[in-house]
């Protein structure tokens, strides 16, 4: 082609270079098009509980391309093995990349041996929403939730995981917590590692 | 103290609070795939986007206007001007450029070269027809609706279907007369 044009061509979107991941749009503008995504879904369903189920599985699809992509780019293509590995690579990696700061905290379940919390003064998603006293206990953190799962189950830690508001003493809004629960296999599995 | 003149793109992108652009990208990503699963005709689904960035941009506005404390634009022109230069710096982290003009100022293209929306995406022969981004045209025209233009955003050039750049044309239906909810003398 006579005259190459200015930009160069990428004939397949994986030859592109992977970028540094440093460029940022403002809150507002994923503010906007979560609060779009919540009422599009809103009109798709009749309960709460399909509500919820339809943002996890937003964030699922979210959360798997960001193990891809941080894998690749942070941690030079290790894989975690151990249960603690990776819940400490959700709650630090992760959390920084998306969020841009680690998570408030993680916590073992002190009932059961498969739970596990990581816990957000106030989630990203949930900061512009308030929830009507008619949605009960709804949670947009759901999103985040589907995100957890999402990076759990492609690395080989399958759970369920969900979102919770926890109300906090002294503080006007609540604290959310996303309960992760693994699979059985998961904890043989650990276990048989030592 | 004199009111503060309308601030740069930059300036107002760098005092806003930011999020990671690959968030914003990746749940852009699950809201189309969503729309694709659900309504299956690209067709609606770029209806959709459309509604969807409708609904933003008359939101967007207000928040743009009191953030950018632009002055009343005198003509369509400056009003591209500040949507390509401010607006898309502000929202998004991006510049773009105000080109080809017609005859009679009601009809230019906005050319954007970088675009969030689109990192890592690809459009499978399944989904030819899509306007990936079709929310950013909905933006704009809800945006301008609300500051009492009317008009039509379409798409001229598309970096997922091969063209080098995104180009928006922006047309100026009409200027529509701002109408009080009430009456002066009731």
């Amino acid at each position: 082609m006579i005259g190459a044009s200015k930009i160069k061509q990428y004939s397949n979107v994986l030859e592109k270079p992977l970028s540094k991941g440093k460029q940022e749009v403002s809150l507002s503008a994923f503010a906007f098009l979560f609060s779009e995504l919540v009422q599009y879904n809103q009109t798709q369903v009749d309960n709460i509980a399909e509500l919820e189920r339809r943002l996890e599985d937003a964030g699922y699809a979210v959360g798997a391309r960001c193990l891809e992509l941080l894998c690749h780019r942070e941690k030079g293509n290790r894989r975690e093995t151990r249960l603690l590995g990776i819940l400490s690579f959700v709650h630090s990696t992760v959390w920084k990349v998306l969020f841009g700061k680690v998570a408030d905290s993680l916590e073992k379940g002190t009932e059961h041996e498969d739970e596990y919390m990581i816990s957000e003064k106030e989630l990203l998603v949930n900061r512009f929403i308030s929830i009507p006293k008619d949605m009960g206990t709804f949670n947009c953190g759901a999103f985040v939730a589907g995100i957890v799962r999402g990076v759990l189950d492609s690395a080989g830690f399958p759970a369920v995981v969900t979102a919770h508001f926890v109300p906090m003493e002294g503080q006007q809004r609540p604290r959310t917590t996303i309960l992760i629960k693994f699979a059985e296999e998961v904890l043989r599995r650990e276990a048989r590692l030592g | 103290m004199a009111p503060a003149g309308p601030r740069s793109g930059d300036a107002i992108f760098a005092s806003v609070e930011r999020v990671n652009a690959e968030l914003f990208t990746l749940t852009y990503g699950a809201i189309v795939r969503q729309l694709l699963t659900d309504l299956e005709e690209v067709d609606e689904v770029n209806k959709q986007l459309d509604q969807m960035g409708y609904n933003i941009g008359i939101r967007l506005i207000d928040e743009f206007l009191a953030k950018s404390n632009v002055s009343r634009c005198t003509d369509f022109k400056e009003t591209t001007e500040v949507i390509a230069k401010v607006g898309f710096k502000m929202f998004l982290g991006v510049g773009a450029s105000v080109t080809n003009w017609d005859a009679e100022g009601t009809c230019c293209s906005i050319v954007l070269e970088d675009n969030p929306l689109v990192d890592f995406v690809e459009l499978p022969d399944t989904c030819q027809g899509l306007y990936y981004c079709n929310v950013l045209s909905g933006v704009i025209r809800g945006a301008l609706e609300m500051v009492s233009m009317k008009t039509e955003v379409t798409w001229l050039r598309d970096v997922l279907r091969g063209d080098d750049v995104f180009e928006l044309q922006v047309k100026l239906i009409k200027q529509v007369p701002e109408e009080y909810p009430y009456k002066d003398d009731e």
